[in-house]
């Protein structure tokens, strides 16, 4: 029997606010908490509230027969928390459901992975504690920030404990294998990979509203022959949760498409699972991925957010800072710099688009990511006044402009 | 296709912003197989230009079809007639009576030209007429009614980039929409002219193509500058659509923050004066020098010599600057008020009287090095993509559209 698994992501970053170099030493509210809550009631009312109800009603139509998963960032939770705490309800509902199974990764959807394993591991255990909490479930399955993978990830997420992770199913990493069965990361012992088929699942992502894609209109009949056609024993549909009402918005049928999904797919023979279902199934065979994977971009890779040099620099810097900053114990400080952690900010600074001239095609709340890269590193130059001025306590200090790159601080 | 372009400069007798973009327009167009008949009003007899058949009008024709004296010209094509008064009254100064040698004020001149160029219309054969600003329409629209050739008009910078909207002249105003209608098509450099040109002028914008200026790449020398101190540059005329108080009100919000940065301005014009007293005002006369007005070399050595060129522009209605600077490997931060930024990214952008944000930005350019080298090192390959073919391309085709 033919197996498919649902699995969205729910993430929403605190973003910056207008940071200039007079602010240093002056003002230490760094995020537009005006703007975050607009961006947040939005995407509440267009998706987020719409296809919890949704799922609810579909859960409860179909009982067991429906399974979804998500994994729900720190970040987005708080701010559930803060501007839609109807949406936090309906989470808490379908938890209830027993149909929905949550996920770990990092509170802050941060890069942690790549430059501090303390802060990674911290992070992931921050976002258990939330989840638990909130869903009371805890997690099997883990997923990092953008599906970021490779072998020594899987080592150390099976160090931590768990038994599967999900990863995208990018041709470099597959070759001529499918992404539609069960694997197990070559360098572990049995930490089973769970691989996004992206062809399927990009299809309703990005080009369900696509008016010069072949195949659009997509028909929920089309589709779920399509899964039928597709070899192996599970279908793999891993997407953003905005997919639903805020990147294909409401007019496009996509909601329509979600009802009716289930019931076709049900009486097509096919079932629905959960990641942690898919832990019971043998591993078709291993996989070896030295390099590190995303699914981000055409490239697959980590150039969105580390493709130039001032994204390196501004993480470097950041990740500089982390040492001091957890000497000092002041926890806004600290909750203010892992706020920073979040790939977002990064992301804002990609210049890739621009060879191609294509700049319009990403959202960015900055003018130019160059803009994003000042304000960035305005606020760690001000994170580093903050740092100094509370190691000497007594007397504050006349307010300097650090030169990046900058030394460690000592 | 064979085009009458009329302007004002061209390389090598006068070298201004209009005629390096008349120069490049001429060398794109002759690779598209269109020969050009360029008549510009004065300069040395005998010239020639490259790529194309130059004339200059005050030369040819003199005495025998033309009746107007030959004079020497104080025209040039930036002036305001404000400006024009200023140097005829110089002239006159320093001339005593023989003052007539000069026409009594720009729109004589203007005149002149005009009358010249319909003369060479009647002579000379060509397709379609191609004339460069509002000293040219007058003898752009002369010469559509000679030859009954189609006109086009192409707009490097109208009365409101030149006045920043307060005082327009009234004559200026009145030839460039004269020109806007009688012309057959319009070509702007940029979709902000084209839509100061909709919105001031009535122009239906289905009439105006815009057409984006280029520059053109060449591996220039290795300076070798050495200096200490870190430099910000203003390179342009201190005018007030150029938006030289700005940069000193910038300058002086960055010298709060750190005196060691030193800035410069490199032009001339009617508000240095100015200038000079409100550095002294601000207290930071030391951290401000005024070069003068360069040229050729000295230009791009100001360029390597600085650490961030801003163009702080009010209205411009394209702006080539800030890509001769990003050729010379120097980071620029440019007015969102300007053509330019519609087709460059490795800049930072501001609003001209942000002047908190443009200091802002210098300071970060001067202290954050990656900043400064990932915008260079962008800047560079970005500026060397611009081709005059591709904007020569785009005329060809409003030729092919109107050519009768």
């Amino acid at each position: 029997m033919k197996k498919v698994c649902l699995y969205f992501q729910v993430h929403q970053p605190y973003r910056l606010g207008k940071y200039k170099v007079f602010d240093i030493g002056n003002k230490s509210n760094y995020f537009d908490d005006k703007k975050n809550k607009e961006v947040m009631e939005k995407v509440a009312k267009k998706c987020y509230i719409p296809t919890n109800k949704l799922l609810l009603s579909l859960i409860k139509k179909y009982k067991d027969k429906f399974k979804v998963s998500f994994s729900v960032t720190g970040v987005v939770l708080e701010q559930f928390e803060k501007y839609a705490p109807k949406v936090l309800e309906l989470f808490k509902e379908l938890a209830k459901t027993g149909n929905v199974e949550f996920l770990s990764e990092t509170y802050y959807h941060s890069l942690s992975y790549l430059y501090s394993k303390e802060e990674f591991e911290e992070q992931v255990r921050m976002h258990r504690k939330k989840i638990k909490k909130l869903f009371g479930q805890k997690p099997k399955i883990f997923r990092n920030t953008e599906l970021i993978f490779n072998n020594e990830l899987a080592n150390y997420v099976e160090r931590m404990g768990y038994k599967g992770i999900l990863a995208e199913g990018a041709d470099h990493i597959l070759d001529w294998k499918s992404p539609n069965y069960v694997y197990k990361a070559k360098t572990t012992k049995k930490l089973k990979l769970l691989l996004k088929n992206y062809k399927l699942s990009d299809d309703i992502a990005f080009r369900f509203s696509q008016r010069s894609w072949k195949d659009h209109p997509l028909t929920v009949e089309k589709f779920v022959h399509w899964i039928n056609k597709s070899p192996g024993e599970i279908v793999n549909l891993f997407m953003d949760y905005e997919t639903f009402g805020e990147h294909q918005w409401e007019d496009t049928g996509i909601f329509q498409f979600l009802e009716k999904f289930p019931d076709e797919l049900i009486s097509n023979g096919i079932e629905f699972v959960t990641p942690s279902a898919l832990l019971k199934h043998e591993s078709k065979d291993e996989i070896d991925m030295h390099s590190f994977v995303s699914w981000a971009d055409v490239e697959r890779d980590l150039s969105a957010w580390l493709g130039n040099k001032i994204q390196v620099s501004a993480a470097e810097e950041l990740y500089k800072l982390e040492k001091k900053i957890k000497e000092i114990n002041d926890p806004a400080l600290l909750e203010d710099w892992r706020k920073l952690t979040t790939s977002d900010h990064f992301y804002y600074m990609c210049t890739k688009w621009f060879n191609d001239g294509d700049v319009h095609k990403y959202f960015n709340p900055y003018d130019t990511p160059y803009e994003a890269f000042i304000t960035f590193i305005n606020i760690l130059n001000d994170m580093v006044y903050r740092i100094k001025n509370k190691e000497v306590e007594t007397k504050p200090i006349k307010v300097p402009i650090t030169e990046f790159p900058s030394k460690t601080l000592k | 296709m064979r085009v009458l372009m009329l302007g004002w400069e061209f390389p090598p007798i006068y070298s201004g912003g209009l005629g390096t973009a008349c120069y490049g327009l001429t060398k794109g167009l002759s690779h598209h197989n269109v020969s050009v008949t360029f008549v510009m009003p004065t300069g040395p007899a005998n010239v020639k230009g490259e790529y194309v058949n130059l004339l200059v009008a005050d030369k040819i024709y003199k005495d025998k079809r033309i009746k107007i004296k030959q004079i020497e010209t104080l025209l040039v094509p930036y002036l305001t007639s404000r400006a024009y008064d200023h140097e005829y009254a110089l002239s006159m100064k320093k001339n005593g009576v023989s003052g007539i040698l000069y026409g009594r004020n720009l729109f004589d001149e203007v005149y002149r030209y005009s009358e010249r160029v319909k003369m060479i219309a009647m002579l000379e054969d060509f397709d379609v007429v191609h004339a460069h600003d509002w000293m040219t329409y007058q003898a752009g629209i002369k010469a559509k009614k000679a030859s009954g050739k189609p006109l086009i008009l192409h707009i490097h910078a109208t009365e409101f980039d030149r006045t920043g909207g307060h005082n327009l002249n009234q004559y200026v105003y009145d030839i460039e929409r004269m020109g806007f209608h009688e012309a057959d098509r319009i070509i702007a450099v940029s979709n902000y002219t084209k839509s100061m040109v909709v919105r001031h002028y009535s122009v239906s914008p289905e009439k105006v193509t815009v057409v984006h200026n280029a520059v053109e790449f060449k591996e220039g020398p290795d300076y070798k500058i050495k200096k200490t101190d870190k430099l910000v540059l203003f390179l342009g005329r201190i005018t007030l659509q150029k938006g030289p108080d700005y940069f000193l009100e910038a300058a002086k919000r960055v010298l709060d923050r750190d005196p060691t940065i030193k800035f410069m301005f490199v032009g001339s014009g009617d508000m240095e004066p100015r200038m000079i007293e409100r550095a002294a005002e601000l207290g930071i006369s030391k951290n401000v020098l005024f070069a003068g007005f360069l040229a050729g070399d000295d230009v791009n050595r100001a360029y390597h010599m600085a650490d961030v060129y801003v163009m702080p522009s009010v209205s411009e209605p394209f702006g080539i600057t800030p890509l001769e600077a990003m050729k010379s490997g120097t980071p620029v931060i440019i007015s969102r008020q300007s053509g330019v930024s519609e087709v460059i990214n490795h800049v930072l952008k501001v609003d001209f009287w942000d002047t908190e944000d443009i200091a802002s930005k210098i300071l970060a350019l001067i202290h954050y090095k990656v900043l400064n080298n990932e915008l260079k090192h962008h800047g560079l390959l970005e500026v060397k993509k611009f081709n005059w073919d591709i904007p020569a391309e785009k005329c060809l085709r409003v030729y092919e559209e109107v050519k009768r």
